[in-house]
This record gives structure tokens, C-alpha cells and sequence, in this order.
């Protein structure tokens, strides 16, 4: 789950990370009041789930309350690459003498925490390791014995930190480190992490993913979910709990099991088709899953042919084809839908849709014959 | 032979007596596995269908001499049980368990790590089949028969649409073992290539991977430098988008890393065949062997 920078820094509070004076504001008059009582020069940030939010016009530094007000109008509702503003971020506006970055990561393939220190901030990370590897320190942490003040050392003096600094860099590394183990997150990277003319060292913008699956222990955290810009089929599909992400193409996909549904997706590309979605029913769906997933496919206006792609494990096939009945009584569908099951009870599976006869749905035996035939018809149909 | 399961298995369940372990281990039991005990906290004493129920692992391994377990218990209590299981001794745990917390995970593979004795397989995974001889998990065993390939994978549905392309074509398998879809997997590709290139039974080696992480490119460097059998590969996802979870928690493109198609450069790069769709895996396995 990534969070808006505002919920990041609300995170990172509670542990005392140093942070900028701020508030979020959905309206502009509430923005406006935000700064008036920050007082200026202010910061006015979008927040958006997205990189690039400076460049794309989303970031203004306000002298008064007649510009906090028009950057604050032109900001809010602004599209930044397909995430639209729906709140902003005021911060009080101060001078910079430098600008780190830091960061702690899940390294998931070091099966360790990567923590990263760098005295290049307010650049593209990747780029800086590209670049500029020796302005880049970085170590991983054993979780069995956690962040230790030596690692701060070690980070600060590689990174070569100005001298005056050392300290308070290193005691927001091991911040950043508690936030990142108590909070169970995957990511909490500080970019950039800056040094006021008064040598602070602040967190001048945070972007904080936590592990959705920790949730349960974590009830506060859970509450800073926020589906403002969620797309409209993800939302519909989580709701009715399916695993569903929009893609750009026409066809829509139903399967069960993760693989064999980014397979699906690949064979489907191949064949020369664009699938419009991911959905992975699960394993053992029933057909109320089926009917609930088939409900999300076709409510997106983008596709015009399904294809239904299951191998029936603990799924079985006569149970999907009884959900695509059902699904066909309820929503009369005028797209066509390729079916092909295999596996667990297929043969009761086509007979019942034999027997149901529905318009528009063809049957196919394998997973490649299906692919070249939904693609066929979402051409013929387009 | 096979490999991690077969008919030494002495198997251990946690969460035996839940509807689903119940379920799933009786499954396992009729196929041949021998089920030994269950572990439940406060059931202890009790048993499940003939099979005794202990509150420790410690009193099930003691009373049973179980050898290896299932967890199947929810999320939240299944990384303490894998961690009961090696303190009990057990020497191979498979945690069928979906959604555990990452950091959970981390932990476990970390105490692991040091203990060359204990083999996690999993979390979020189908399980291990040796067909003929034992099942432990939710593989269904009707589509597989004994043979000598060996699959490893990061999905479940794709590794029986995969084993029945190849038992379309008359092959069977030494062993099914799936990995699981998690980040932070108890063994990886290298783990269990390694195992299957000392299986005498095993001849050719299938490998299932999927984009994020680097676990096939990192198996590509072993295989490169330790495996004398054929592999044939699949990678899924090569169409997904970057910064998307797709459906596995460890299934995301992010940045540069986990891409799909250069897990198929470092695989062809060392002479591994990767097909583009599973039938074309079965038959460049067909090729391979012979037949």
C-alpha cells in the first residue's frame, strides 16, 4: 500500500523523524487558510501516488494568499499522468544548504533491509547509482540484529556527509529503520532528506509503502488507505474481493491462479490481442465469484471479447461454467466470450454449456487455439 | 527416487483440524502420504479421522517421529508455526499459508538460514508431489504419473497446465514442487535445481518462473556453472505492467528489475530453452528427450 507523502510523514511522526511544518487541504479555501497560518513563503504540493509531481506543474511556492490561492485552483484536480489531485500538501518554505537522499529498502532477492544513503538527493536514484556510484553508500541490515549505530557510521562516512551532519543523519537513518520494522513497510524512501542553513536535517518529502498483508496488526495504518484515485473497475473488484488489475487493451480476461493468468495475458499478446484486464479468481472459486467477476470485466466500456481461461484444480470447471450461466442470465452480455476449460469435471463443464446454448459464447480446447480466436473476434467486433 | 517428499515422509499438519487441513490432509492421506499427527494448541489429545492431534510440535515429532510438515494455518499464526516446526527438528516444512506478512517472512528465512538441516518450501505455495509416492499439499495428483521430469515453480495453476501439456505427451514426473509467489520464498529455483540435479530419476528439469525479483536469472548463473541436465524454461508476465502486483505479492516489475524478458535472456544466454507458452514447453521437452 503506498501512501500519499502527507500519510507517509503523519507515519513517520510518530517516531520523531524531523519534518517541515504542514498541512493537507482538499479544498482551495482550506488550502488558503492552511497557509495563511503556516505564513510564507509556502510550499503547495499535489498529492499523488506518482513521481514527476515538480516537473509536471504540481509543486508551487506560494508568497502570499493571493498565489497560495491560484496555484492551489490550478493545482487541485490537475492530471498528473493519469492521477488526478485530489488534495495538496502545504509546508513552510525554507532555504536549502543541502540536499541527501535516504532510504530503506526490502531487498527482497539479499533477503535483508537495504538501507541507502546518498549526498546527491533530489535526483532519480537510479540514475545517481548509474552515475555517481561512489555518492551512493549502501549496506544491508541482518533483521535478526537490526540497525546498529555502527551502520550509521559506516553510511554517513561513505556518503560523505558533510562533517557537522554525521549525527543527525545517522539518527534519522536508524529512525528511518524503526518506522521501517515496527511499521512493517517495503519502502520508506527520504528524497530529498535536506540540511537547513541552521545545519538541520530534515525529511523534506517521504514516500512510505506499507505490507498490506500486516494490516491486521496495524489498525491505524489501515485507515490511511485512501481510493481517491483508484480506477473505477480496481475499486469494484476489490470490493467484491478479486484480484483484478486494469490493463489498456480490449480483451477481457478471466482465470484462476496467478501465473496461469499473466501466461493467459502473454498468449493473448502474442496472438496479436491487448488484454483490457488481469483477474484471478482464485482457487476453488464458486459461481458467485464468477458472476461477480464477469459483472467487473464487462463494466469496462474498453472491452468487446472475453476470454475465459481456467485449468481446474481445486477450481472446477462444471462451477465456472454454472457461474458463466448464471453471469449470462443476469447481465446478457453483448460481447463474445471464448471459453476454454480444462482440468477438474471439464467434460460435465461443456456439456452444461452445450446444454445451455448461450449466443455468442465459443467454446475452445486449448489455451493458444482460444487466444487466436478472442482475438479474432474483439477485431470483428471492434 | 524423488526429491523432498516420497514414501519416508512422515507428514505433521498445523492446522489439521481447520476445515480446509482437514480437507487437504485427508486428500494427502488417500493418495498414500502417510498423515502422522496434527498439531493444534488446546486440541491436543484429540484426533482427526484416526490421525492424533498434539498442542506442540515438539510432542507430535516426540510421539510420531514426524519428519516433515504442512502449514495450513491462517496468516497470522503460520510464520510462529513454521518456526515451532524446525525448533521441533522437522526437516522439511511446507507452508501452503497465503498472505503472510513480508516481514514475517523475512524473519523466518533469516532464522533458517542458519540451520542446514531444515528445508522450507513455500510460503504461498501449492505444495510438494512425487507421484506414486507421496502428496503433500494441494497439487492435484490425478493429472500427474511417476516419471522422470522434474518441475519447479512460482505458480500453482501454471504448473498443472504445464504437467498436463507434458502428460499429453506421455511424460511423467519425479517430483512437482512449487515455490510459492511470495518475495521472500524459503527456497528458491537454485535450492531446488540443486535437488533434482542429484535425483538420479530426474532427466530433465522444467523451470516456471515469473517476473519480479531476480530468482531466475540468479538460477541461470547456477545452472550455468553446476547442472549437467537438460532445463527448459517459462517465464509468465512478459506483458504485465511495470509497478503492478499481479495476483502473487512477489509478481511486480518495479523500475528496472523483474522484468520479464530478461529473465529469458539469462536463462537463453546460458543455453536454457525457454518456451514462449506452456505448450511450447512440453514440446521442447519433447524435443530434449526424444520422443
Amino acid at each position: 500500500m503506498d501512501l500519499l507523502e502527507y500519510k507517509g510523514k503523519r507515519v513517520l511522526a510518530r517516531y520523531d523523524v524531523p519534518l517541515f511544518r504542514g498541512k493537507e487541504a482538499s479544498t482551495v479555501d482550506d488550502a488558503v487558510a492552511a497557509a495563511d497560518e503556516i505564513g510564507y513563503p509556502v510550499v503547495v504540493k499535489a498529492q499523488v501516488k506518482i513521481g514527476g509531481r515538480g516537473k509536471a506543474g504540481g509543486i508551487k511556492i506560494a508568497d502570499n494568499s493571493d498565489e497560495a490561492r491560484e496555484y492551489a485552483t490550478n493545482i487541485l484536480g490537475m492530471d498528473i499522468r493519469g492521477h488526478v489531485v485530489g488534495e495538496l500538501w502545504l509546508q513552510e518554505a525554507t532555504d536549502i544548504d543541502n540536499e541527501y537522499y535516504a532510504a530503506v529498502v526490502f531487498d527482497r532477492s539479499a533477503k535483508a533491509p537495504l538501507v541507502m544513503l546518498s549526498t546527491q538527493g533530489g535526483m532519480d536514484i537510479e540514475q545517481v547509482a548509474a552515475e555517481h556510484p561512489e555518492a551512493l553508500a549502501m549496506l544491508h541490515v541482518d533483521p535478526l540484529v537490526g540497525f546498529q549505530p555502527y551502520h550509521a557510521r559506516r553510511l554517513t562516512f561513505e556518503a560523505g556527509v558533510d562533517a557537522d551532519v554525521v549525527r543527525p543523519v545517522g539518527d534519522l537513518l536508524a529512525k528511518l529503520y524503526e518506522v521501517f520494522s515496527k511499521e512493517e513497510a517495503t519502502l520508506i524512501e527520504i528524497n530529498p532528506m535536506v540540511v537547513t542553513p541552521e545545519r538541520r536535517v530534515v525529511a523534506l518529502d517521504a514516500k512510505v509503502t506499507l505490507d498490506n498483508n500486516s494490516l491486521f496488526r496495524h489498525p491505524d495504518n489501515a485507515a490511511l488507505d485512501d481510493n481517491s484515485n483508484a480506477d473505477p473497475q480496481e475499486l469494484m473488484a476489490s470490493e467484491r474481493g478479486l484480484t483484478y488489475v486494469k490493463l489498456d487493451g480490449d480483451i477481457g480476461i478471466f482465470g484462476n491462479g496467478a501465473g496461469l493468468v499473466m501466461s493467459t495475458l502473454d498468449v493473448v499478446a502474442a496472438a496479436g490481442g491487448a488484454p483490457a484486464n488481469f483477474l484471478d479468481a482464485g482457487g476453488g472459486a464458486k459461481a458467485e465469484a464468477i458472476v461477480a467477476s464477469v459483472e467487473v470485466i464487462l463494466s469496462n466500456p474498453n472491452v468487446k471479447a472475453v476470454l475465459f481461461n481456467v485449468f481446474g484444480g481445486i477450481t472446477r470447471c462444471d462451477e465456472v461454467a454454472k457461474g458463466l450461466i448464471e453471469a449470462y442470465g443476469i447481465l446478457a452480455p453483448t460481447v463474445p466470450f471464448v471459453v476454454r476449460l480444462d482440468g477438474t469435471n471439464d467434460v460435465e463443464a461443456r456439456e452444461l454449456l452445450a446444454q445451455a446454448d448461450l449466443p455468442n459464447v465459443f467454446p475452445e480446447k486449448t489455451m493458444d487455439g482460444a487466444a487466436a480466436r478472442v482475438v479474432e473476434l474483439a477485431r470483428d467486433h471492434a | 527416487m524423488s526429491i523432498l517428499v516420497g514414501e519416508d515422509t512422515r507428514l505433521a499438519v498445523s492446522g489439521l483440524t481447520g476445515r480446509e487441513g482437514t480437507y487437504h490432509a485427508m486428500n494427502n492421506r488417500r493418495y498414500g502420504t502417510k498423515v502422522v499427527a496434527g498439531v493444534t494448541p488446546g486440541k491436543g489429545g484429540q484426533d482427526v479421522e484416526g490421525v492424533p492431534v498434539f498442542n506442540t510440535f515438539r510432542a507430535a515429532v516426540e510421539a510420531t517421529e514426524a519428519n516433515t510438515a504442512m502449514i495450513f494455518v491462517p496468516p497470522r499464526f503460520a510464520a510462529d508455526s513454521i518456526l515451532e516446526a524446525e525448533d521441533a527438528g522437522i526437516a522439511t516444512i511446507i507452508a501452503i499459508t497465503e498472505g503472510i506478512p513480508a516481514h514475517d517472512e523475512l524473519l523466518v528465512f533469516n532464522v533458517l538460514k542458519d540451520n542446514p538441516d531444515v528445508r522450507l518450501i513455500g510460503p504461498n505455495c501449492p505444495g510438494v508431489l512425487s507421484p506414486g509416492k507421496a502428496n503433500v499439499g494441494i497439487i492435484p495428483a490425478s493429472f500427474f504419473k511417476p516419471g522422470n521430469v522434474g518441475v519447479v515453480s512460482r505458480s500453482g495453476t501454471l504448473t498443472y497446465q504445464i504437467g498436463n501439456e507434458l502428460a499429453q505427451e506421455g511424460f511423467g514426473n519425479s517430483t512437482i514442487v512449487g515455490i510459492g509467489g511470495d518475495p521472500v520464498p524459503g527456497s528458491s529455483f537454485v535450492d531446488i535445481i540443486a535437488l533434482f540435479e542429484a535425483d538420479p530419476e530426474t532427466e530433465l528439469i522444467v523451470m516456471s518462473g515469473e517476473i519480479g525479483g531476480s530468482a531466475e536469472e540468479e538460477a541461470a548463473e547456477y545452472i550455468a556453472a553446476n547442472v549437467s541436465k537438460p532445463v527448459v524454461g517459462y517465464i509468465a508476465g512478459l506483458t504485465a505492467p511495470p509497478g503492478k502486483t499481479m495476483g502473487h505479492a512477489g509478481a511486480i516489475v518495479s523500475g528496472s528489475s523483474g522484468g520479464g524478458q530478461a529473465k529469458i535472456d539469462a536463462l537463453e544466454a546460458v543455453g536454457v530453452r525457454v518456451g514462449r507458452t506452456p505448450t511450447q514447453v512440453a514440446e521442447i521437452a519433447m524435443e530434449i528427450l526424444g520422443r
